[in-house]
């Protein structure tokens, strides 16, 4: 059997003794060449997951497991075959788009830099802003700029913290475009942190619902939609968040 | 180290270099602080010392050398601290951390970094001190090879354990990466032996490595003598502070992540 790109058990995170979990009994398995979706309201427990995914937070319980490793014993191993974007983590902003990809070219150890640095200038159409610091681009350029980034070693898992928050439907279009080509080229599996509900049903082949922390529901988006009876996942979404799951379902 | 090692810890380096490369006013900023502190040292040492030009005496050589040194080990520990902060003000540790950057490389590039920017400092008001006032650093002997790298050390070690309270306390505790050194300079016997200090606090200034290299300067410029048991105390001292310093950064690291302070750490 194929290793998964990601194995979850029982991922728990609790901020300060006494406290509510931020996430509880979190577990599933995401395979390689499959993109899930993260959905839940503000405060479900979505970041904090991903935050654990990556090793940037210490469970409180439950093991992750990335690429065959560990994370709570061989995280260095797994995060050079992942990555990560998200609109709120910045790059250095006085770096130019270019330096900022060769930084992350060399802490990723890419091979054929420079080539691999222009294949993602033409891919993302950043050639007219190459030499420009990061911190002097409109958001939709940063945005391309980071998924640049986090593309730079070729993840074979990508997680994405609302990869398309604050961009205009064109851009944000064209960035679930790339996404989807990244993922028919390399096969690669990808977890999709996301408040848009359109972006997800495009994208996602398996959505996690999440509600205080806790997988309230999880299924295909169609699956999702036979099963509370509604014509999109913003409806579902409402559903679940506003308690009317038991009797919608 | 391994190579994919050294190509992170240049990758880091490359960061910091890059912002250098289109700034001048950065390059003139490390250059600065020591220019000016030689400046009026040296002035004050060839007023007190009666002398113009290249008539330096010994008195004014244990003062400039004492401003060089110190000098050596203030930037080295700013420069580590600072290119730390640089990483908290762009709000980049976040990916830093999500990248396979172990926390020891991220230790050596800022620790290379500082050696960098001490050179672009202190090196320019070494050669002024030379220039103006005929002290060349050097005449200490090649003993200060040796007191050159424990005074870095040191301040690499004062660097570490700010570095840790910045990732308890944020930015927050940034004030410290600027002004912690001063705060040992009295007692570090920059300017004057040990022997001066109060009994009491004797024992306080000879747990700082940096007195031993000062007492070791002033032993060779003052009685010609290499000073080696300076230098081995200065070495060993290093040793300690280093490690209760690595101690801390590593438990302090690791609070953070339980925190989950690495993703939201900024201005």
């Amino acid at each position: 059997m194929d290793t998964p790109a990601l194995l979850v058990e029982g991922l728990a995170k609790t901020y300060r003794p006494g406290d509510r979990p931020a996430v509880e009994g979190l577990t599933f398995t995401l395979p390689m060449g499959q993109t899930w979706g993260l959905l839940g309201g503000n405060g479900a427990g979505k970041s904090t997951t991903i935050a654990m995914l990556l090793g940037l937070l210490v469970p409180s319980a439950g093991r992750v497991v990335a690429l065959g490793h560990d994370m709570a014993t061989d995280r260095f191993a797994a995060l050079a075959r992942m990555n990560f974007s998200s609109p709120y983590i910045a790059l250095p902003h006085r770096l130019t788009v270019e330096e900022n990809l060769r930084v992350y070219a060399h802490l990723y150890g890419v091979p054929e830099m420079e080539r691999r640095i222009a294949d993602l200038i033409e891919a993302f159409d950043l050639g007219g802003f190459a030499k420009r610091p990061a911190g002097q681009l409109s958001a939709g350029q940063k945005t391309r700029v980071a998924l640049a980034k986090a593309l730079i070693n070729r993840p074979a898992l990508l997680l994405l913290d609302e990869p398309t928050a604050s961009l205009d439907p064109d851009t944000g279009d064209w960035v679930r475009g790339a996404l989807e080509r990244y993922r028919a080229e390399t096969g690669a599996a990808m977890l999709l942190a996301s408040h848009n509900m359109g972006e997800v049903e495009r994208l996602c082949d398996h959505v996690l619902m999440l509600k205080g922390g806790r997988v309230v529901d999880a299924g295909s988006p169609m699956a999702l939609l036979a099963k509370y009876g509604r014509r999109d996942l913003e409806e579902v979404f409402l559903d679940i968040a506003r308690g009317r799951a038991r009797e919608a379902a | 180290m391994s190579a994919q090692s050294a190509r992170r810890i240049w990758g880091l380096m490359y960061r910091h270099l890059a912002l250098y490369r289109r700034s001048w006013p950065r390059v003139l900023e490390l250059m600065y602080w020591p220019v000016l502190q030689m400046l009026v040292w040296g002035f004050v040492t060839a007023y007190l010392a009666g002398v113009q030009q290249n008539a330096a005496t010994i008195a004014a050589g244990v003062l400039l050398g004492g401003v060089l040194l110190w000098e050596v080990t203030l930037r080295s520990q700013m420069g580590f601290a600072i290119s730390f902060l640089e990483e908290v003000w762009s709000r980049n540790l976040g990916h830093l951390f999500v990248s396979p950057l172990r926390p020891w490389e991220l230790v050596a590039g800022l620790a290379a970094m500082s050696v960098l920017r001490t050179a672009a400092g202190v090196g320019p008001a070494m050669a002024l001190a030379f220039l103006l006032y005929g002290f060349g650093v050097w005449t200490i002997g090649p003993v200060l090879v040796g007191f050159l790298a424990a005074l870095m050390a040191m301040g690499w070690a004062v660097a570490l354990a700010v570095t840790a309270l910045i990732l308890r306390h944020g930015a927050g505790a940034e004030a410290l990466a600027w002004g912690v050194m001063f705060g040992l300079a009295p007692f570090a016997a920059v300017f004057y032996p040990v022997a001066v200090l109060p009994g009491w606090l004797q024992p306080v200034a000879l747990a700082i490595p940096a007195a031993h290299v000062f007492e070791g300067m002033r032993a060779a410029l003052i009685h010609g003598v290499l000073a080696w048991d300076h230098l081995a105390w200065a070495v060993l001292l290093d040793g300690v502070w280093m490690a209760a310093s690595a101690w801390i950064f590593l438990v302090q690291f690791h609070e953070a992540r339980v925190r989950g302070a690495l993703l939201n750490m900024g201005e």
